[in-house]
């Protein structure tokens, strides 16, 4: 592309590139995000380039690789546009039949289109779809539309018009009373005011200042920051540029992890498009603000998702957080004035400044404004990501949006936050999900991590799951999160296995509490929250194993027999054909029996147990 | 091992970063890009080249997940343990094929044929459980699947990729 030097010069671009977009053309989007990926989409990519070639359609029918569409469970996803008819599950062999019948002919296919899997109908439109339904996509929008790999894509769907706007019509204090007044807060887990951040960062003295783009999402079960890098690498670059411009930054790096390898990738092409297209760089449309972007690749530390220690990381040491203060607005990378704001954060700040804190600020509850992105997964229809207004339900999102656990069976618990959230009972889903709300409840919003358990979750064996989690990641500097975490995960492990005390439910109360009072970062000061939470909703839960050795989701594997009730079993031998150890005999219209010497303990035959005989 | 192996990318490559700041783990990811490993024998050139001291290259390396200071198979297979896919049965993936490789997680069998690994998040959730294996991801694994993989894989059969 060619480099543009003027306002004037963006104006005309994105006038071209607008135009070229808002015409009526047949598309055929198909999603390329990690999961689609996984389900096969790049071969249904090539079919359809291949048929469309075929068909002599070439002209009149495009075909765009978009990101993420959110919809992960139903891959690989085509959505034909302009009418927006949403297929899914669509292999190769579907391809010439979309061509033939929905491309030429305009028919619909039944077997492609969406079906409740509860009230078994079908929907045609994405937008209808229950998954899409519910949410609000602003941050997503233009996700399943753009190809996150041209410039031109997002520049045609307005994009860096915010920034164009920040710097010649906002001065950089303007830019941040705008934030400020749109009460976004970070999206990160904290929480806290960015308009606020920023400001701390922009009166701190000292040059040269950074701008640090967390983007090392590490909270098991949060995977928004991914899709947005992947799907719409330019939208996280703008908001970047529009937060260099307002506290004087003009070197901004992105910490991105390095088990996300296609997010790397397009990012790198977004950084160069906006080098050679004059967005970043020297002197950016002839004004005299200058901004670059560097990518520094993380090297597997959860720890690292911490702002001190992420900057530790980037200068090459060890990923060890630091007291504060001094905070990093004042003291942060190569000691200089810095400002930290997560992938998601940064992504809401075009929003903001184009249609103005007011509209921004309308969305969502009292204190906490806008949308937010949650991952949802674990024991629930349709897993994958959404976009909500805050405010919302949980009840809405995991039964609404998500369908509620597969199979009809009985949804237990949902975990928020990750490591540093809690687990939420059935009783408590009608609350509106806000930053405030979520914390009463002993759970935090995190990054945004949901995940759904059902009954054949232990709720114990959840918190030793996340103390196993933490202990594996404990960075060592502080003894409260390396030795106090270590002694929880003794004592629940113990627990899991049958041998707990009764004492031990108020040693583990008690260490807890120590260890949330004096441990040196955030995340060991939240990482007792798993425990604290279960212990709090599922107390029974934890007796059960320690008073009656039972663990009564049959989930922890000391305290599973591995015997078949005969009185329950209904002679079906699935049992025997889903063994993988063979280790079950069977005969027909005979009880099942299981070989404990053969057994491997993997539980393929409990969870296929249709009469839960097995204990 | 060390003894024979050719240093000459782990020179070229600090003449390329000596003059830069945080270079340490830049550099780490680029030798083990090559090597595939960290080889003891770079760690004092990295020292000396960088100008920081022996102990903290070390110290680093250790530090984080990402690299290893022995030789890894030739196929790499990392079993994911984020919540959603512990909640869908994962550990017990892990435990299946630990038993069939009879290697810990972190290991690599003795044939050098597979090394085994597990990872905090993919960020894959959809597919839980997931596993992935010389980077081709595998959705919703069960026991028999891992059979198939394995089987497959033991006997010289590349993988089908997704891609």
């Amino acid at each position: 592309m060619k480099k543009i030097n003027s306002r004037e010069e963006f104006d005309q671009l994105k006038k071209e590139l607008e135009m070229l977009y808002n015409q009526n053309k047949k598309r055929i989007i198909v999603c390329k995000g990690t999961g689609c990926t996984a389900s096969g989409s790049v071969k249904v990519i090539e079919a359809f380039e291949q048929e469309i070639e075929r068909a002599g359609l070439s002209d009149t029918v495009e075909i765009k690789r978009t990101g993420c569409h959110g919809f992960c469970e139903k891959g690989p996803i085509v959505a034909i546009l302009p009418e927006d008819i949403f297929y899914q599950q669509v292999s190769v062999e579907d391809v010439p039949e979309i061509i033939e019948r929905t491309i030429r002919k305009g028919d619909l296919i039944d077997k492609l289109l969406y079906q409740d899997p509860k009230t078994k109908q079908k929907y045609v439109y994405t937008h209808d779809v229950p998954f899409y339904a519910k949410q609000k996509r602003i941050i997503f929008h233009h996700n399943g539309l753009i190809d996150p790999t041209r410039i031109e894509d997002y520049l045609g769907f307005g994009g860096y018009e915010a920034f164009v706007k920040a710097i010649f019509e906002m001065t950089p204090e303007e830019v941040i009373d705008e934030v400020k007044k749109s009460g976004l807060r970070g999206r990160g887990g904290g929480g806290f005011l960015t308009g606020l951040k920023w400001e701390f960062c922009s009166k701190a003295k000292g040059k040269p200042k950074y701008l640090i783009c967390n983007a090392d999402e590490g909270d098991p079960g949060a995977f928004m920051d991914r899709s947005l890098l992947e799907g719409n690498p330019h939208l996280v670059l703008e908001g970047m540029l529009i937060a260099g411009y307002a506290i004087g930054a003009h070197r901004g790096y992105i910490y991105v992890r390095a088990e996300y390898p296609l997010a790397i990738t397009n990012l790198k092409i977004a950084i160069a498009q906006g080098q050679e297209l004059g967005i970043l760089g020297q002197n950016i449309l002839g004004t005299d603000f200058s901004f670059d972007v560097m990518i520094k690749e993380g090297a597997g530390a959860f720890v690292c998702g911490e702002e001190t220690a992420l900057m530790a990381s980037i200068e090459g040491r060890r990923g060890m957080p630091r007291p504060r203060p001094p905070f990093p607005a004042v003291k942060g990378l190569w000691g200089k004035p810095s400002n930290i704001n997560n992938v998601e954060t940064f992504a809401n700040v075009p929003f903001i400044i184009t249609k103005g804190s007011q509209w921004y600020s309308e969305i969502g509850t009292e204190k906490s404004k806008g949308t937010k992105i949650f991952a949802l997964a674990g024991k629930v229809n349709n897993t994958g990501l959404v976009e909500v207004p805050m405010g919302i339900t949980l009840r809405e999102i995991i039964f609404d949006i998500g369908g509620g656990p597969p199979k009809g069976r009985k949804f237990k618990a949902v975990q928020l936050g990750g490591p540093s959230g809690g687990c939420i009972p059935e009783e408590h889903l009608d609350v509106p999900i806000d930053y405030d709300s979520l914390i009463s409840l002993g759970a935090i919003m995190g990054s945004g991590g949901m995940i759904v358990m059902d009954a054949a979750n232990c709720m114990v064996d959840v918190a030793r799951f996340f103390l196993e989690f933490i202990q594996n990641e404990s960075c060592g500097k502080c003894i409260p999160c390396r030795i106090g975490t270590k002694r929880m995960l003794e004592i629940v492990t113990r627990i899991t296995e049958g041998k707990g005390e009764e004492a031990d439910l108020e040693l583990l109360q008690e260490l807890a509490e120590g260890i949330k009072a004096t441990a040196l970062c955030g995340l060991g000061q939240t990482a007792p929250n798993p425990v604290l939470s279960t212990l709090r909703y599922f107390a029974d839960e934890y007796r059960a194993h320690i008073l009656e050795k039972r663990c009564p989701a049959h989930c922890c594997i000391a305290l599973i027999k591995f015997e078949v009730d005969v009185d329950l079993c209904k002679r079906c031998g699935l049992c025997k054909k889903v063994c993988p150890a063979g280790a079950v005999s069977w005969m027909p219209k005979t009880a099942a029996s299981i070989n404990k010497s053969l057994c491997i303990k993997c539980k393929t035959c409990i969870e296929n147990c249709p009469a839960q005989a097995i204990i | 091992m060390d003894a024979k192996l050719d240093l000459t990318y782990v020179n070229m490559m600090l003449q390329d970063y000596k003059q830069k700041r945080g270079a340490l783990i830049p550099v780490l990811q680029k030798i083990q890009e090559y090597y595939a490993y960290i080889p003891e024998a770079a760690v004092d050139l990295i020292a000396e080249g960088l100008n920081i001291p022996a102990s903290e290259v070390y110290g680093v390396i250790t530090f984080y997940a990402q690299f290893y200071t022995h030789p890894r198979g030739k196929h790499l297979i990392r079993v994911c343990r984020g919540t959603a896919c512990h909640v869908k049965g994962s550990k017990t993936i892990l435990e299946i094929i630990k038993d069939k490789l009879s290697i810990k997680e972190g290991d690599t069998t003795e044939d050098l044929l597979f090394t085994l690994e597990t990872v905090g998040c993919l960020g894959a959730c959809a597919l839980a459980p997931v596993i992935v294996i010389d980077g081709y991801y595998y959705d919703k694994v069960t026991a028999q699947k891992i059979d198939d993989i394995l089987n497959r894989l033991s006997q010289g059969n590349e993988l089908q990729s997704h891609t």
